[in-house]
């Protein structure tokens, strides 16, 4: 009797999360990403890479001996799913912070509702509305490169005073955020962007676009789309015959996008990244996370997306560390103040808007490549700098205090 | 519109034109089923994706292009005949609605059963040495693929025509299409009849699913957005009407490629406008028998 008493105690001990974390149970991380649909490949890899970080912080004996844990959850590529998965991940599952989301769309989603929550989100793919004012909170991070960040640094690269740019441009937040930034680094170099074509996204069809961007005589065509679309558009405008008189530009070549198109698609194309396994040459952090990855996952590299997940959650337990505690605000702090060099170099949070400074690559397809792995060629690194992104003025941060004074 | 020459219109127009075979192609098999068993097949586009994944599994293990060009579209005849043989049959007679809920529950299946064995990301599908490149058609340069794409279409047309027109089978199933019921009463099997013109349909879309993956790739999701294409080429063409899919097949796609150089933002939804205007004037479709549905 008593004995079947203790054991009932246990299990609704075990079965509240509540009181695990109260009595100091695992550290719980929430990571919403969408493992089906177009970019399950990603969102796979990004899964490897959280589990990872989560495992060396473990390995290195935790906080004090609390160990962290990870929570998957399936976003399927929907704002609405991701924050129902985030909203049960924080009421049903109790868990002390959430990393993910691979859309513009879906992290903006997860962030509403964290924001609300206070619970913090460090977020892990593109998106420029995410930094602004408007969508910023205390509780937001941005691990991810910004689309501004990246067209800045692929566009210095690229465009030459008097040259003619062209847009393909994927009709939702990623393609236009990254047309806006592209336009404006256009305008700085003396580039003419000479016209811009729209197409809804995962169109299956572009070579009707691809006669009138051509008419447009561009020496650069820019493809504003990302994942599967990105690779139909550049297929079929290389099909065109484009290619021989026409430079191919994205802003950003993803390893997963590369493989699996192929070499002969991307022959050529330049765009930008977060990161790119030969940075380990010169860079101690890269070559110690690609030994540790390729450890876990049978000799593998990290792809960009993927290892941006490691980065996120290897930071957030080291802000849990420097903190001394899994208490949110505690953590937000140490975060934000927190400087780390996780696989890419040194990086850190901008006070205002909590984008993460760090360098930008620019890198070119390989036509031919020596080794399977060697697919990109470094073209360029724009250095980690406040520079690069938009002024903490220009997003509205700070200026909202003096704009409720003006109004008064 | 400044900078719209003739040379541009011209290729749009060529475009349009490619465009335009595919979406044929589709509609034929899709018309052909329904002008003949009265199933709205929405497991259409779910055959044209296990086109495309057939031609990429062949490929494997036989290697050549041409060879695939021909099993692939009698790969996907032979499952399309194994589904209505065990599957529509017993269906027959319960009303329209039957099979519809079917075969709409078989794409799932169909695309399900891929995402196990090929993943659940897209693959990437070379084109035919002897077809890469860009040719000169007069009017600027064009993919040599495409151009093969629309002579493929030409000749399978060709051969549906003299095989409805020309031969025997051809007549009893031009009869069955416009009556069943005298045609069983004649004492033709119609089960056969429908067995083979459900294989003849759901073929032609898996050739038209392996012609697609060299321009856009393969993935689980092909499927999905061209059953929207084929539906909407069927009901302008008038359901049921072979001569329809094909004028409106080449119409649908000529006016998206052309509303590019107009309204680019608008080329998708230039189908929709014509199938609206279509259903006010005419609502059997521009070459459809009225009362076919009732």
């Amino acid at each position: 009797m008593n004995k079947h008493f203790t054991l009932a105690c246990c299990t609704a001990l075990l079965l509240s999360p509540l009181a695990q974390a109260q009595n100091g149970g695992p550290i719980r991380i929430g990571l919403p990403v969408p493992l089906t649909g177009p970019y399950g490949a990603e969102a796979k890899d990004q899964v490897r890479n959280a589990e990872l970080a989560v495992a060396e912080f473990n390995e290195a004996g935790g906080l004090n001996g609390r160990k962290a844990e990870l929570l998957v959850r399936d976003d399927k590529l929907n704002p609405g799913e991701a924050a129902t998965r985030a909203l049960e991940l924080i009421e049903k599952e109790h868990v002390n912070f959430i990393v993910g989301g691979l859309s513009a769309a879906t992290q903006l989603a997860v962030n509403n509702l964290t924001r609300q929550r206070k619970v913090l989100y460090i977020s892990i793919s593109q998106s420029d509305a995410i930094n602004e004012a408007a969508d910023f909170s205390r509780y937001t991070f941005h691990e991810s490169l910004n689309p501004h960040m990246t067209t800045q640094a692929v566009g210095n690269f690229v465009f030459r005073k008097g040259m003619r740019i062209a847009f393909l441009t994927a009709d939702y937040a990623y393609g236009q955020e990254m047309a806006r930034g592209f336009r404006r680094v256009a305008a700085d170099k003396g580039a003419i962007v000479v016209g811009e074509i729209k197409h809804p996204l995962g169109a299956a069809d572009y070579s009707t676009f691809l006669p009138r961007l051509q008419a447009m005589k561009p020496d650069v065509l820019v493809f504003n789309n990302f994942g599967r679309d990105n690779q139909v558009s550049i297929k079929q405008a290389g099909d065109f015959g484009m290619k021989k008189t026409i430079k191919f530009v994205t802003p950003v070549l993803t390893y997963t996008a590369r493989t699996s198109a192929g070499a002969q698609v991307y022959d050529g194309v330049v765009g930008g990244s977060a990161y790119y396994w030969s940075m380990a040459d010169g860079t101690p952090s890269a070559s110690a996370f690609n030994a540790r990855y390729g450890k876990a996952n049978g000799g593998a590299l990290p792809s960009d997306y993927g290892s941006m997940a490691y980065s996120a959650v290897k930071s957030l337990l080291m802000a849990v560390k420097a903190a001394g505690s899994s208490d949110t605000e505690k953590v937000v702090d140490a975060l934000a103040a927190l400087r780390y060099d996780t696989y890419k170099g040194a990086q850190y949070y901008r006070a205002c808007d909590h984008q993460s400074v760090q360098s930008v690559l620019v890198l070119q397809s390989v036509a031919v490549p020596a080794r399977p792995a060697d697919i990109f060629r470094v073209l360029a690194t724009a250095p980690a700098s406040e520079a690069a992104l938009r002024s903490c003025a220009e997003l509205g941060h700070g200026a909202a205090p003096a704009a409720v004074a003006a109004a008064k | 519109m400044e900078g719209i020459t003739l040379e541009l219109v011209g290729l749009q127009l060529f475009t349009g034109l490619a465009l335009g075979a595919v979406y044929v192609l589709l509609a034929v098999g899709l018309s052909l089923i329904f002008g003949m068993l009265t199933i709205v097949n929405f497991a259409h586009g779910a055959f044209f994706m296990v086109g495309a994944y057939a031609g990429y599994a062949i490929y494997q293990v036989l290697p050549n292009f041409w060879l695939c060009l021909v099993a692939v579209p009698l790969a996907v005849a032979l499952l399309g005949m194994a589904s209505e043989r065990l599957l529509v049959r017993p269906l027959y007679g319960r009303g329209i609605d039957y099979p519809l809920l079917l075969t709409y529950g078989l794409a799932y299946v169909m695309v399900e059963l891929v995402r196990i064995g090929f993943g659940k990301q897209g693959l990437p599908v070379d084109t035919p040495a002897l077809l890469q490149g860009s040719s000169d058609i007069l009017v600027g340069q064009f993919p040599t693929y495409r151009l093969f794409v629309i002579g493929v279409t030409v000749l399978v047309l060709g051969g549906l025509w003299l095989f409805i027109e020309r031969t025997s089978f051809g007549l009893i199933v031009r009869a069955g299409a416009r009556d069943p019921q005298i045609v069983r009463i004649l004492g033709v099997d119609v089960g056969k009849v429908w067995l083979i013109v459900f294989g003849l349909g759901t073929g032609i879309a898996g050739l038209a699913g392996f012609l697609s993956a060299p321009m856009q790739g393969i993935s689980p999701e092909m499927g999905g957005s061209v059953l929207t294409v084929a539906f909407v080429v069927t009901v302008v063409g008038g359901m049921g009407s072979l001569v329809g899919a094909i004028v409106a097949g080449i119409l649908v796609g000529v006016v998206e490629s052309l509303a590019v150089l107009f309204f680019p933002e608008a080329a998708k939804v230039s189908m929709f406008v014509i199938m609206a205007v279509v259903l006010l004037v005419r609502p059997q479709g521009l070459f459809g028998r009225a009362g076919l549905m009732s």
